[in-house]
């Protein structure tokens, strides 16, 4: 162990032998990456059939707290990646892992992510296979911060996008919203409640593909995170040019969570999420993808929450528990009130 | 042979309101020989022979009851072919560029038909040129028999007959109708016709205490026995509609049994508009489920012949209030009356004559300074307001109005057209409606905008529907509209210089992206300074401070140092939580309101602390307890400028409720002070010269108690306030056009 320090210091950004201990010691000797260039030399066997397409996405990660109940920004970055994969159809096969590192930060955390990191990798079958850190001076960051790349494989014939939904299908999430949102919420402002409250952080691969079975037509899905179920449907819903609607009386809302909301003004719907995500599929194929989620652990949740319409295109409405329907905007900045 | 005469000008509000058939009765009374017709500016006459000058005058004098003459202009004419007699020209082309008429009240003629015994007893869709419907039927202009919903309906020869006769009340009446060739009435029961006659069935339903559906003017009505605390209790339940008022039909005896009313009062209650007017109650005449915990009642008359027979058969006041879902727009369609109505009706009321456009009854009040339109709905829309002077010229404009109370506002050779009352475009079927408003608007109009002004807030569906045009853009704040709105409806004169305008509202995004809402401006529709505002508090948690009025009571408390009285006063809610939140700058944006700090006082005197059921709840209980103690005095704070800060007032609010004050003592000197605190601030601005006129604006100043405070305080100065348009968001879209017009469109 040639690394003494317990902080961060800027010597540890250097480039001189401070560096090359903390690279080693925190992340190389964890993540195992293949060879030691400063690339990543692969094999794309998968690559080899006919049709089969390569995807490549990439996510930068902040959160305060870094830590919370449910996970870490470490989770958070390998898990959004894989997500990001997931639902495009992709097999997630290796990451890259970028760290922005605020000058101060505590060793043992940094320790403590790149274990998470690690162990969420290996479950999802990936493999961190190439890196980078950076440290900046103290109030440059905030903490740390991780940008990580995916590449995954898309097998042949499989084709997700807005573009196949068609008006009647079914509209699933896997699980309660706003799990994380409101966790950070709670922990960010310290709020006297006894909650038990944990982050839904999950990474998504295996009900991806549980759905992709289960729904041979499987038309689209995507990942409910930052803005919420809202936002990812008013996406979708003006890529795809028709309307959503969405039934409030099934939507899947944790009671801590909608405590929160109701003390809070929050509305669930905006709330991010990290392991949620939302797939529709022709309606005659909805049950048997529910129930095939509900089977795993990160769909026990699984639920048909609304369906497509052509009535309103571009336009996501609620069937609201007094029998009006409601707007379901994309959120344009900050949420200000509106009510004069 | 060639005749000396004259070419008479009549423009206003005269087609479709029997005009021409006046005229021509004038013109054999007088001996005039000539004729009239309608064009693309109004009606046209061309005239010849002694008395022409007694015949101009009375033109004006003698105009039928539903015409507004705004001129008329006479010039000298030589004329060739003029006719022996007085003829009725048909429609020159055109006539589309010419105004609508708002629908009427049942006039007094046709009232007396379906009471007698001719052809026309009993007959629900009776009407004339002086009375009955017009926008409300209307689909496309000129206003045609065949442009409205009786186009299915063909004319009898009895009826046809009294179409074609110039001196019949019913000559071009487009609406037309008779028992042998109109519309019919029934009464359902699960879909399944009754048999009998449908209005007395109706009445024997209500008198068993059950709701029924009417199909009415401009949509349905759920409608029940307004002395039946069950029934009225029955009609809450099936609505969820816990405390808000229902509106109330009965005729004038009723309405005077239960309300004080005033000679002023009555002739607004029978005005052919007959709004919903804000009576004050003296006495128990109605179920006291019909406004829990009011000093008022809302009372129309009623105002179609349908309306008329239905009370006459019931021979009591109903309940009539809007057969709509929750927060939903008030249905109109057979369709929608059947599917949607048929958990809160036990029977239905309808008709064949289809609404072609929603219109919800207007509501309005008296005060001891003229009249006060709260909603600008039926009977009133589509009306004009003269643009003021130096807007003579300006290019048609487009405003989209505001979130709440959506109206759009429409301007055009030297006038304004305010639309009928929208609602609230959070529900997905008033936007549907406000969408098709926009383009029905624009087609009846033959309007084509130069440019499109909207409020500064972007997440405002009415500021994206106007964005989304295509064409120029002006942004205006919301107070600053709410001000020209008000000045803009006295005719103040495009550089008549500026105004101090008191604007106390609910809230509207200011340019330094904090929210308005308590604010003193100094400007006119070119632009304004924002010289004194209330001290912003945190709105804590959003839209929920409107909803939960404990939340600003406890904001406001606790700047003021008195967390422990929140405490105290506030047992069960969860302060710690929410002051977490506001301390974490959680959903917890900075507002000057005036909207919440009225919510703010009302819950700190326990009235609906926890949650409003409906708009302006918590404000007007408080008005309710000012207006039962009278005038008081204010609370002595110490001069300010700029932030006004509220820490003195609730010190002093604080004094008196330890010292056992009553909550209507406290009320009273509030709303004296919030006036005292304001007024003190305008006068400034007056008598330093920097301000020709006080203006009153913004929804605050719907409450009674607080306009006659400010009036009290600013005797002597000219006061503007408005008296033709909604102080509300509801006459946003008038400002919005002003102000866009006076600042001309982006290069
Ligand atoms: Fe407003
Ligand atoms: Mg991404
Ligand atoms: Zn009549
Ligand atoms: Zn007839």
């Amino acid at each position: 162990m040639a690394l003494r320090d317990t902080h961060v210091t800027m010597a540890h950004g250097g480039g001189g032998r401070a560096m090359r201990d903390l690279i080693a010691e925190v992340f190389t000797d964890v993540f195992q990456p293949p060879g030691h260039e400063d690339q990543a030399r692969l094999m794309v066997d998968a690559l080899q059939k006919p049709g089969a397409r390569l995807a490549f996405t990439t996510d930068s990660f902040v959160v305060s707290p870094l830590e919370f109940r449910g996970g870490d920004i470490g989770k958070l970055a390998v898990c959004g990646t894989v997500n990001d994969l997931a639902v495009g159809g992709a097999r997630p096969l290796w990451l890259s892992a970028a760290f922005i590192i605020e000058e101060g930060c505590e060793i043992a955390m940094l320790r403590r992510i790149v274990a998470t990191m690690d162990a969420e990798a290996r479950a999802a079958g990936v493999t961190i296979v190439t890196g980078d850190t950076k440290v900046v001076e103290r109030g440059a960051a905030d903490g740390v911060f991780i940008t990580t790349s995916g590449v995954g494989v898309i097998a042949p014939g499989v084709d997700l996008g807005a573009a196949h939904l068609r008006a009647g299908d079914a509209i699933i999430v896997n699980g309660p919203l706003g799990d994380h949102g409101a966790t950070i919420m709670a922990a960010r402002g310290d709020f006297a409640l006894q909650s038990t409250l944990a982050s839904d952080c999950a990474a998504l691969h295996g009900v991806m593909s549980a759905a992709m079975q289960a729904a041979p037509d499987i038309r689209a899905a995507r990942d409910c995170t930052r803005g919420g179920l809202a936002s990812a449907l008013n996406e979708l819903a003006s890529d795809a040019k028709l309307g959503m609607v969405l039934d409030e009386a099934v939507l899947p809302l944790r009671d801590e969570v909608r405590g929160l909301c109701e003390i809070l003004g929050l509305d669930p719907l905006y709330l991010a999420n990290e392991g949620r995500l939302v797939c529709f599929t022709p309606p005659e194929q909805a049950e048997a993808v529910v129930t095939a989620l509900q089977t795993l652990p990160e769909g026990q949740g699984a639920c048909v929450i609304g369906h497509v319409t052509d009535a309103h295109p571009g336009q996501v409405r609620m069937q609201t528990l007094f029998g009006g329907a409601r707007i379901v905007d994309m959120l344009i900045g900050d949420q200000l009130p509106r009510i004069c | 042979m060639s005749m000396q005469g004259c070419r008479i000008r009549v423009r206003g509000q005269v087609q479709g309101v029997g005009f021409r058939p006046f005229v021509w009765t004038l013109a054999r009374r007088i001996g005039i020989r000539g004729r009239v017709l309608n064009d693309a500016e109004g009606v046209l006459i061309e005239a010849a022979g002694a008395g022409l000058d007694s015949f101009a005058a009375a033109l004006r004098d003698e105009a039928p009851p539903l015409a507004r003459v705004d001129s008329v202009e006479v010039a000298a004419a030589e004329f060739e072919d003029l006719p022996e007699g007085f003829e009725i020209v048909a429609s020159a082309a055109g006539a589309a560029r010419t105004r609508v008429t708002p629908d009427a009240a049942t006039c007094a003629a046709c009232l007396a038909e379906i009471m007698g015994d001719g052809r026309r007893a009993g007959y629900a869709f009776t009407n004339c040129t002086h009375c009955g419907p017009r926008f409300s039927i209307l689909r496309a202009l000129p206003y045609d028999r065949a442009q409205t919903s009786m186009a299915g309906f063909a004319m009898c020869t009895d009826c046809a007959t009294e179409y074609a006769d110039p001196a019949d009340r019913r000559f071009h009446a487009q609406p037309i109708a008779c028992p042998a060739c109109g519309p019919r009435l029934w009464l359902e029961r699960a879909g399944i016709e009754q048999p009998g006659d449908g209005i007395a069935l109706a009445a024997e339903a209500l008198r068993g205490g059950q709701i029924v559906a009417v199909m009415g003017l401009g949509g349905v009505h759920l409608a029940c026995d307004a002395q039946n605390d069950a029934a009225v209790t029955l009609l809450r339940n099936r609505k969820r509609r816990p405390m808000k008022p229902f509106a109330l039909m009965g005729d004038m005896d009723m309405i005077c049994t239960a309300c004080a009313v005033s000679p002023k009062e009555a002739a607004r209650l029978s005005d052919p508009a007959a709004p919903i007017l804000l009576l004050a109650q003296k006495g128990v005449s109605v179920a006291p489920s019909v406004a829990p915990g009011q000093t008022n009642l809302g009372w129309m008359l009623p105002y179609t012949p349908l309306h008329h027979l239905l009370l006459a058969r019931f021979g009591g006041p109903l309940v009539m209030t809007s057969g709509n879902l929750s927060g939903e727009p008030q249905v109109t369609t057979l369709a929608e009356a059947r599917e949607k109505l048929a958990g809160f009706a036990d029977a239905f009321l309808l008709h064949d004559r289809p609404i072609a456009r929603r219109l919800d009854d207007s509501v309005e009040r008296i005060t001891p300074y003229g009249p006060m339109v709260l909603r600008h709905a039926r009977g009133r829309a589509p009306g004009t307001t003269r643009l003021p002077p130096g807007f003579e010229d300006a290019p048609e404009m487009l405003a989209m109005g505001g979130q709440m109370k959506g109206a759009l506002c429409l301007t055009r050779g030297g006038e304004a057209l305010l639309s009928h009352h929208l609602g609230d475009l959070d529900d997905a079927l008033t936007w549907d409606e406000y969408r098709r408003a926009m383009a029905d608007y624009a087609a009846l109009f033959d309007h084509s905008p130069a440019g499109v002004a909207v409020d500064l807030h972007q997440g405002f569906r009415a500021t994206q529907a106007g964005q989304a045009l295509g064409l120029p853009v002006v942004e205006v704040q919301h107070h600053h509209a709410h001000l020209a709105a008000c000045i803009g409806e006295h005719g103040w004169p495009k550089d008549g210089g500026a105004v101090a305008g008191i604007v106390l509202d609910g809230l509207g995004l200011g340019p330094d992206g904090t929210i308005w809402g308590g604010e003193v401006l100094l400007g006119d529709y070119h632009g304004f300074d924002r010289i004194a505002w209330l001290a912003p508090a945190p709105l804590a948690g959003g839209d929920l401070a409107q909803a939960q009025p404990w939340r600003n009571a406890l904001v406001r408390l606790d700047m003021a140092g008195l967390g422990g009285l929140a405490d105290r006063v506030f047992p069960d809610a969860p302060r710690a939580a929410l002051r977490q939140a506001v301390a974490a700058q959680v959903n917890a944006p900075l507002s000057s309101s005036a909207g919440r700090l009225f919510d703010a006082v009302a819950a700190l005197l326990g009235l609906c602390p926890m949650r409003q059921t409906h708009e302006a709840e918590a404000a007007m209980a408080l008005e309710a307890q000012a207006q039962a103690y009278g005038v008081a005095s204010p609370y002595v704070l110490p001069a300010a400028s700029g932030a006004i800060p509220t820490d003195a007032l609730f010190r002093a609010i604080a004094a008196d409720l330890e010292t056992g004050q009553p909550t209507t003592r406290i009320a009273a000197r509030f709303h004296a002070t919030i006036a005292e605190m304001f007024c003190s601030q305008a006068r400034a601005l007056v008598d330093t010269g920097q301000a020709a006129a006080v203006a009153l604006t913004g929804g605050c100043f719907q409450n009674e108690v607080l306009l006659s405070a400010c009036m009290a305080r600013l005797d002597g100065y000219r006061v503007l306030h408005y008296q033709t348009l909604p102080a509300n968001d509801g006459s946003l879209a008038f400002g919005q056009a002003l102000v866009a017009l006076a600042q001309g469109l982006p290069k």
